[in-house]
């Protein structure tokens, strides 16, 4: 019933979530923006456990939500680590791994 | 399935939907990086009600505890013990900004049409991979373990 409706959804969130990771200068946005697209993984699995009538897409929704947050955990402390050596969270400034 | 209940359903999904999109545009468009985390509030509880509509009431509870109740705590931290000010600012953006909408645009395309035509079979992908998920649990029980004491190690000052 919902299915297409719900992956168009997913579509939408995932590629604002794209949007956000390419345009935006702040580490903690671009973590907002990988927060969406994970969400957007979130509703497909759903809309396919709901289409299969099975709980796996269920399980692997939780799991989904498990890694993030240990990646946005991961992740918060890098920024954090990297504003107290550098003062500064703008990617752009820090270009130090570029050839 | 009652025809009234597939009516409510779709009507609760529109209204969730709108909101979440409009949410979404603002958390990447903000030029505050706390309104722009309150807004991502709303895209996260508006997903959890998603999830009650396909009868994913397990995994919305989830979605309440750990994003809203966990993972935006650690955004507003971040935000506060990384930024000098708060509120708006007008250099949040970097500079290949412009690059970032046909990007998104045309993967949004590809996604479209693929999921308008979609015609996979995920059972036995999803059967060949959980028929045992007790392992994955465990290993997903020391990722966390993991990212705690990675965290903890990486935030801590010496």
């Amino acid at each position: 019933m919902l299915i297409n409706e719900f992956l168009l959804l997913g579509a939408v969130l995932f590629c604002i979530g794209i949007y956000g990771v390419i345009a935006r200068k702040n580490a903690v946005m671009v973590l907002m923006a990988i927060e969406l697209i994970l969400n957007a993984v979130n509703l497909n699995l759903l809309a396919f456990a709901l289409r299969n009538g099975s709980p796996d897409g269920h399980v692997f929704a939780l799991y989904v939500i498990a890694v993030a947050a240990a990646e946005v955990g991961v992740g918060l402390g890098l920024v954090l680590l990297i504003y107290r050596n550098k003062r500064t969270i703008a990617l752009d400034e820090l270009s130090e791994m570029k050839g | 399935m009652l025809a009234e209940t597939l009516v409510a359903q779709n009507i609760s999904f529109g209204i969730i939907a709108t909101v979440m999109v409009v949410g979404a545009i603002r958390v990447v468009t903000s030029k505050n990086v706390v309104h722009a985390a309150l807004w991502l509030v709303c895209v996260l509880a508006g997903a959890a009600a998603q999830y009650l509509l396909v009868y994913a009431e397990f995994v919305a509870i989830t979605q309440i505890l750990v994003y809203v109740g966990a993972v935006m705590v650690l955004f507003l931290f971040g935000v506060m013990l990384t930024r000098a000010r708060i509120g708006n600012e007008n250099d949040l953006n970097n500079k290949n900004w412009a690059l970032g909408i046909p990007v998104a645009l045309t993967m949004f395309a590809a996604m479209a049409i693929a999921s308008t035509a979609v015609r996979i079979d995920t059972q036995a992908v999803s059967d060949a991979i959980f028929k045992p998920y007790l392992l994955p649990f465990w290993a997903l029980s020391f990722v966390l373990l993991v990212a705690v004491i990675g965290a903890i190690v990486l935030a801590r000052k010496d």
